[in-house]
């Protein structure tokens, strides 16, 4: 109870901020948008020369893609702590959140929340709604409640990965250029897994396991049977690799000596 | 002057000191041209050509899209951004260096270490993997060296503009942002700006951000030939001259309009 309200008094806090700086609010929103259309663009243009892509045509690629914005948009407003290493660690800001009530990676995803990001969800069901207009799929009516849980479990894969690259910095307090370029490897997940070779395939389902936020569940969707395997298996991988996050975290968090000073 | 080489050299060495993510970096970057690899070998299913360019090309065009990103690719406009907003600017402007041509210098720093302890080991290992083919001419080399310094110059103003703009619009971490989105693929660096629309291709070529990617890269894998490697060249040194006019304009109206936001 008390970590909700909590969270709703940092939310009301963060709406205020962004009302403060209303321009870059909306340029954010915008970039966010834009950010979208450029993975969509992509696509498109790429299936201006090919049909298929691994045997999925364009359709499915973009419902692939709309799947995948809506557990990124939850990551992305809830988890955003890329620059954890220079603001948390190198600053010192740490020894502030230390000495905080609440867990140390509650509060630091309280000072970080970036609420407008939840409208990736909404265009990620926009594109999801176009693919299906042009695919000839019938939905059951549970499948929103496989759809909400394969979410979560995707947003958790992705909250897993990030915070665990970001314990990294309890080990070392180096600069990361790691962050970056996970986020550019995050998006081969949202291309079928079958055009890799093995070691990318193994790589993108059990080691930074991005197939589970996009291709693998997206394809109960898409009646690709084949892979239900998998897809049912992702909040099994939500829960696993968020646990594990939360594991190195607290035994970072008891390695921590603080920066200087 | 030697002192903005002395600031080349302090990034530089700032760089080599927190060294733990070198290897993970390289790796990080292997797998990350691995998957374009893939990728493009699946979009070319059987074909030939696409746009005149072959599998092999186009795999050489992604690779060395990435190793020049390595170079040109920097934070100066968060960090100019950070320094306007706790006020630290105000300081870096009194001192005797012009603190936009520190900043650029603080950036070639940063991305001649990239290019050495990123790019090309990094390369060394894509190139044993990968069928990329690095066996082009001396000239073409130094046309593409050529190329990438206008890249990294042309990035760079973008990146100076991007983080005077903080002045104006006091956060800026929203233009930062969609400033790095419209460059990765107005660039060519997620596509070659030839496999777009024509009509996408007439408007990109009134925008400066071919000159970042696209340029060396094509440069690098013979898409340009002959003629075209003069013109693509004077196409960034026409971009490099011209963003000088809006940086000094707004560099010197920002200079006027200082608010220092707390501190």
């Amino acid at each position: 109870m008390f970590y909700l309200s909590l969270f709703f008094q940092y939310a009301s806090q963060y709406l205020k901020t962004r009302l403060t700086y209303r321009a870059d609010t909306i340029i954010e929103i915008l970039s966010d948008l834009l950010f979208q259309a450029v993975n969509l663009i992509f696509i498109v243009i790429v299936f201006r020369h090919t049909a298929f892509l691994g045997g999925w045509n364009r359709d499915e690629i973009i419902f692939i893609y709309g799947f995948f914005l809506v557990p990124y948009a939850i990551f992305s407003s809830f988890f955003n702590i890329w620059d954890f290493n220079e603001r948390y660690i190198v600053k010192g800001e740490m020894d502030r959140i230390l000495t905080r009530p609440v867990h140390s990676l509650f509060q630091i995803i309280l000072e970080r929340i970036e609420l407008e990001s939840l409208f990736g969800a909404i265009t990620g069901l926009l594109v999801m709604g176009y693919a299906i207009m042009n695919l000839d799929i019938n939905f059951a009516w549970y499948d929103v409640l496989i759809f909400i849980v394969m979410v979560i479990g995707g947003a958790f894969i992705y909250a897993g990965i990030f915070i665990s690259i970001a314990t990294i910095g309890f080990w070392s307090d180096s600069r990361t250029d790691i962050m970056p370029m996970m986020y550019n490897i995050s998006n081969y997940g949202r291309y079928p897994i079958n055009i890799y070779n093995k070691v990318i395939q193994f790589v993108l389902t059990w080691i930074l396991p991005f197939a589970f936020v996009g291709v693998y569940p997206a394809s109960y969707f898409l009646n690709r049977e084949e892979w239900y395997g998998y897809a049912f298996f992702t909040p099994v991988m939500g829960i696993l690799f968020f646990g594990i996050a939360i594991l190195l975290w607290n035994a970072g968090v008891k390695r921590y000596r603080g920066a200087g000073n | 002057m030697s002192m903005y080489i002395e600031m080349i050299r302090v990034r530089f060495l700032m760089m080599l000191a927190y060294r733990t993510n070198y290897y993970s970096g390289i790796l990080i970057y292997s797998i990350n041209i691995g998957a374009y690899y893939f990728l493009w070998s699946a979009i070319y299913g059987g074909k030939e050509q696409i746009q005149g360019l072959s599998v092999a090309q186009m795999t050489t065009y992604v690779a060395v899209a990435w190793m020049a990103r390595a170079f040109y690719y920097n934070n100066i406009d968060r960090e100019i951004a950070a320094e306007i907003k706790d006020g630290k600017v105000a300081i870096e402007m009194i001192r005797p260096y012009n603190y936009l041509g520190m900043k650029t210098m603080q950036a070639l720093g940063e991305g001649v270490f990239r290019l050495l302890f990123f790019s090309v080991p990094g390369m060394i290992i894509v190139a044993m993997i990968f069928p990329v083919r690095f066996d082009a001419s001396l000239t073409t080399w130094l046309f593409f060296f050529i190329s990438l310094v206008f890249s990294f110059i042309v990035n760079t103003h973008i990146n100076l503009l991007t983080g005077i703009m903080t002045f104006f619009l006091f956060n800026n971490s929203g233009l930062i942002r969609a400033k790095r989105v419209v460059i990765d693929l107005f660039s060519g660096l997620l596509l070659p700006i030839s496999f777009y629309p024509d009509w996408a291709q007439t408007l990109m070529s009134y925008l400066p951000f071919q000159a970042i990617s696209y340029v060396p890269s094509m440069i690098f894998t013979g898409g340009f030939v002959g003629q075209e490697i003069y013109k693509a060249l004077l196409s960034q040194v026409f971009w490099v001259v011209i963003l000088l006019i809006p940086i000094r304009l707004l560099w010197s109206l920002a200079k006027k309009h200082l608010i220092i936001q707390g501190g």
